[in-house]
C-alpha cells in the first residue's frame, strides 16, 4: 500500500507534478511524436535515434508485425503485405480511391463502407493499421518518460480532412489506447510552433506538401490567437503523386514492362530515392530493379520538373482559391511557412515564391514542424503551460448540409465557419398527411448530393398528420471543436425530436470500435480486466484533481449544502478508489461526480464570463 | 449574463447598426478565451458541455455582429420591424430594372477585365446600400425602410456569389 499524500494547506493536492501530453503527426509517409520538455518542444527519438517513424505495417505470419522502417525495408519484396500511406484511405469508400491499380497491396470491401486492406493476416481496417503506428509512437513517447500513464495526445490531421477522415482519426487514437485532447489541423500546428518561437503576428499561409495530402491555410495571428481564416487542398496529391509521375515518366522513356506488385514497388522506391537526390543535385541516375533486370536512367532536375509539373501547378491553383476564400491578396501575406518534407523540392519552393513575390519561412525543419506544434498544443491543454495564453479557433474546412427535394443540397453550416459552432434551418413537410421525415447530412461544396459526402441518415418520426408545409421542422447541426458533427431535428409544434451523433457512413460504429479493441494487439496480450481498472483509475484521478481545484478556485460560488454534496462525492470516490477491484465500480463513481458537479461547472462558467465582461468595463472606463 | 443576452449585450457593445470592427474582434478573442472548451480540457465532460453551449453563443453572436447585413437584419428584428425575408420579396422597380442590367451584363461579360469591372459597381451599389442603412438605423430609427433596405442588400450580395462563382468558370 502507497503511502497517503498530504499536501500543502490551500493548494491542489496534485499526484502528477506534471502531466505527460504528446502531440503526434500522423503522416502519410511518416510519423512524429513531440512533447514539451523543460520548456521546449522537442520530437522524441526512438532507440537508434531516430525521430520520424516510417508510416508503414508489415503483417507476417502468426499475428507478428513489424512497423516503421523494418516494414519499410521490407516493402519491396513483400509489397502485397506492406502497408505504406494509409492515410488516404482513412475514412475512405472504394469508389474515393482513384489510383487503386497503382498501390502495391490490395485493398478490398464494399461501396458502403470503408475499404479495407487485404494482407495475409486477413482483412485490416485503415483505422486498425494506424492504431499500429499511433501504438509505437505511444510506447516510444512512455520509454522516454518512463511513466506507463501518458495524459493525453493532441493528434493533427490535414485541415482538409472531412468528418470521415476526422473520426477515422480519433478512431485509430482510442484503439491505440490514447486519450485524444483535441485533434488540430496540421497546418495550424505548423504555425503555433512558428507562432510561439517567433512571436510574429500577422497573416501566414501555411503550404503544407506532405507525402499524400497537400493543405493550404490562411491564418491570423494576433494577441495569441490563432485563428484560421480559410483552408483548402487536396487531400490525395502530395509526394507519393511526385513518386508515380516520376515513375511512370521513366516507364515511358526506358519502355520498360512492369508485371509484378514487386516491380512497381521497386519502381517507387527508385522514383523515391531520385526525387531526393534531386533536391541537393542537378541530375542523378535512377536505378531500379524490374523483373530481375536491371534499370538505369539519366535523370536531370529539369526532367523531373517537367514531369511533375502539373502536380505543383494544382497546388498553386488551391492556393490561389484560399486567398480569394480568405478575400485576400497574395501580397497582403505577412509570410509563408513551408511544411512537409515534399517542400523541400527546389520546383516547389521556387513556384510558392513566384506566386507570393516572397521567400517562405523555412528556418523550422518541416518534417517536425507540426509534431512540434501539436506538443506545444498538447502541453497547454494538459495544464502544464504556465503562460496558458494560446487558444486555438480553428474553423470547418467543408460546408455541411441536408439534403432536400430533387437530390439538392441545403447548405447549413457553411465552410470556414468558427468551431464549435452551432447553427439551424427550418425545413417542412413535402406530402398532406406526412408523418415522417428522412434526413440525409452531406458534406461538401457541390450543390447536388451525388457530388457531395454522404455523411448520414436519420429519421424524425411521430410528426402529428399536417397539410404539406404547415410542419416546421428545425434542423441543427453542432459541430465541436475537433469538427466533429452531431445532428438533431424537432418539429417546432408538437416538440417531436430526434438526433444523431453523426458517426459517418465511412467511419466506423462504435461496435467495431469495440471489437477491434477486444481483438486488438494492444490487449491481447495484457490482462483486459486490469488494463481497464487501471484507465478508469486514471479518469477517476483525472476527474477528482479537476473537482477539487475547481473548488480550490471557485468554492465560494457554492451555498455549504451544495459544498457538502460534492465533498460526499468525492471522498466516495476516493473510497471507492481503495477498495476497488473493478473498472465498473469506479467507472459509476466517477460519473457520480461528474453529474453532480455539472450544476457548479455551469456556475463557473458564467462567471468565467461575467469576469470576461467585467474587464471590459473597467477598460472602457 | 446568460445564453439568452441578445448578442449586443454579450458583446458589451451598443445597439447600433455602426460598430467598430476591431473591437468586436478584439472582444470575440477575450470572450473565446474564457469560454472554449480547450480552456477546460483537464476539466471533466461536465465543464467541457457548458463550455461549448458558451463558444457557441459567442460565435454566433460574433458571425452576426460581423455582418453587416446579418447585423442589420437582427436589428430590424430587435426592433420589431422583421425581414420577412421569403415572404416579402416586394422590391422597389428602379432596383429590380438595375439587377436586370447586372443579370445580363454577367452572362455577357467574357474577360476578366470586365468581369473586374462589373465587381467593381457591385461593391459601389454594395457601399452606397450599407451607408443608407447606417442612416436609417442609427439616424433616422425608420426600421420598416432599414429592412427594405437589408433585403436589397440580400440580391446584391447574392449577385457578388455568382460574380465570384463566374471568376472561377474563368479559370481564375
Amino acid at each position: 500500500m502507497a503511502l497517503l499524500q498530504i499536501s500543502e494547506p490551500g493548494q491542489a493536492p496534485d499526484p502528477h507534478q506534471r502531466r505527460i501530453a504528446v502531440g503526434i503527426d500522423l503522416g502519410t509517409t511518416h510519423s512524429l511524436v513531440a512533447s514539451v520538455r523543460n520548456g521546449v518542444a522537442e520530437c522524441l527519438p526512438d532507440e537508434q535515434g531516430r525521430v520520424l517513424l516510417p508510416s508503414a505495417v508489415r503483417y507476417l505470419q502468426n499475428d507478428r508485425r513489424q512497423i516503421g522502417f523494418d516494414a519499410l525495408a521490407a516493402r519491396a519484396q513483400d509489397p502485397a503485405n506492406t502497408i505504406t500511406s494509409v492515410k488516404r484511405l482513412m475514412g475512405r469508400g472504394l469508389a474515393d480511391i482513384a489510383n487503386r491499380d497503382d498501390m502495391s497491396y490490395r485493398i478490398g470491401g464494399s461501396d458502403a463502407g470503408m475499404v479495407t486492406v487485404q494482407t495475409l493476416a486477413g482483412e485490416k481496417s485503415p483505422v486498425e493499421i494506424s492504431a499500429e503506428i499511433l501504438a509505437t509512437l505511444r510506447y516510444r513517447a512512455q520509454d522516454t518518460f518512463d511513466d506507463d500513464e501518458l495524459y493525453g495526445a493532441v493528434i493533427t490531421v490535414p485541415a482538409y480532412f472531412d468528418e470521415g477522415q476526422r473520426q477515422a482519426t480519433k478512431d485509430a487514437a482510442q484503439l491505440a489506447g490514447l486519450n485524444v485532447l483535441r485533434l488540430i489541423s496540421e497546418p495550424t500546428a505548423a504555425a503555433i510552433a512558428y507562432g510561439l518561437d517567433n512571436a510574429s503576428e500577422g497573416v501566414y499561409a501555411v503550404y503544407d506538401l506532405g507525402g499524400g495530402t497537400f493543405d493550404i491555410s490562411i491564418l491570423r495571428l494576433t494577441q495569441g490567437v490563432f485563428e484560421v481564416i480559410a483552408t483548402g487542398g487536396d487531400s490525395a496529391l502530395g509526394g507519393d503523386d511526385y513518386d508515380h509521375a516520376l515513375a511512370d515518366f521513366v516507364r515511358a522513356q526506358t519502355g520498360v514492362q512492369v508485371g509484378s506488385d514487386a516491380d512497381k514497388a521497386s519502381l517507387l522506391v527508385a522514383a523515391r530515392a531520385a526525387k531526393e537526390a534531386l533536391t541537393e543535385s542537378t541530375s542523378t541516375t535512377f536505378s531500379a530493379e524490374v523483373a530481375g533486370q536491371p534499370v538505369t536512367f539519366a535523370l536531370s532536375r529539369a526532367q523531373f520538373d517537367a514531369a511533375t509539373q502539373a502536380l505543383t501547378e494544382r497546388t498553386i491553383a488551391a492556393v490561389r482559391k484560399a486567398l480569394r476564400d480568405a478575400k485576400l491578396k497574395p501580397d497582403a501575406l505577412q509570410g509563408i511557412v513551408l511544411v512537409g518534407g515534399s517542400t523541400r523540392m527546389p520546383q516547389v519552393r521556387s513556384a510558392v515564391a513566384a506566386f507570393f513575390g516572397r521567400e517562405p519561412l523555412v528556418n523550422l525543419n518541416p518534417d517536425e514542424v507540426v509534431a512540434l506544434g501539436a506538443a506545444i498544443q498538447a502541453n497547454q491543454l494538459a495544464g502544464n503551460s504556465s503562460t496558458g495564453d494560446l487558444l486555438l479557433l480553428d474553423v470547418i474546412p467543408l460546408s455541411l448540409g441536408i439534403e432536400t427535394m430533387g437530390g439538392l443540397v441545403e447548405r447549413i453550416v457553411p465552410r470556414n465557419q468558427t468551431i464549435p459552432t452551432a447553427m439551424a434551418q427550418d425545413f417542412t413537410t413535402y406530402q398532406d398527411g406526412q408523418t415522417a421525415l428522412a434526413l440525409h447530412v452531406v458534406q461538401g461544396e457541390r450543390d447536388l448530393v451525388a457530388d457531395c459526402r454522404s455523411l448520414a441518415r436519420f429519421t424524425l418520426r411521430g410528426i402529428p398528420p399536417m397539410a404539406a408545409g404547415a410542419a416546421r421542422i428545425r434542423v441543427t447541426f453542432t459541430v465541436d471543436a475537433d469538427g466533429l458533427l452531431s445532428v438533431s431535428a424537432k418539429e417546432q409544434g408538437s416538440g417531436v425530436e430526434a438526433s444523431v451523433a453523426v458517426k459517418p457512413s465511412y467511419g466506423l460504429s462504435d461496435d467495431q470500435v469495440a471489437t477491434m479493441l477486444r481483438e486488438s494487439f494492444s490487449t491481447a496480450q495484457q490482462d483486459m480486466q486490469a488494463r481497464a481498472l487501471v484507465e478508469a483509475r486514471v479518469d477517476a484521478d483525472r476527474m477528482l484533481l479537476a473537482t477539487q481545484s475547481a473548488l480550490n478556485a471557485d468554492g465560494d460560488l457554492l451555498s455549504e449544502a451544495e459544498r457538502a454534496a460534492i465533498d460526499a462525492l468525492m471522498s466516495a470516490l476516493r473510497g471507492t478508489l481503495a477498495t476497488a477491484t473493478e473498472a465498473a465500480v469506479v467507472e459509476a463513481a466517477t460519473k457520480a461526480l461528474a453529474d453532480g458537479t455539472e450544476a457548479f461547472a455551469a456556475q463557473r462558467m458564467n462567471q468565467g464570463i461575467a469576469r470576461a465582461l467585467s474587464g471590459r468595463k473597467v477598460e472602457s472606463l | 449574463m446568460n445564453l439568452n443576452d441578445t448578442d449586443f449585450e454579450l458583446f458589451a457593445v451598443p445597439a447600433t447598426f455602426a460598430q467598430d470592427r476591431g473591437a468586436l474582434d478584439a472582444r470575440w478573442k477575450e470572450l473565446q478565451r474564457e469560454a472554449h472548451p480547450d480552456r477546460f480540457a483537464a476539466q471533466g465532460a461536465a465543464a467541457q458541455r457548458v463550455a461549448m453551449q458558451w463558444s457557441v453563443r459567442i460565435n454566433e453572436a460574433y458571425q452576426r455582429l460581423k455582418d453587416p447585413i446579418r447585423r442589420a437584419s437582427y436589428l430590424c428584428e430587435l426592433l420589431d420591424a422583421p425581414l420577412n425575408a421569403e415572404n416579402n420579396t416586394a422590391m422597389p422597380a428602379a432596383f429590380l430594372m438595375q439587377q436586370m442590367e447586372w443579370r445580363e451584363a454577367l452572362d455577357e461579360v467574357g474577360d476578366l477585365a470586365g468581369l473586374e469591372a462589373l465587381q467593381a459597381e457591385v461593391e459601389t451599389g454594395r457601399a452606397r446600400a450599407l451607408s443608407s442603412l447606417d442612416w436609417l438605423i442609427d439616424e433616422k430609427g425608420d426600421y420598416p425602410a432599414a429592412a427594405q433596405q437589408v433585403r436589397a442588400l440580400m440580391f446584391i450580395e447574392r449577385f457578388g456569389q455568382d460574380v465570384e462563382a463566374k471568376f472561377d468558370q474563368l479559370g481564375q
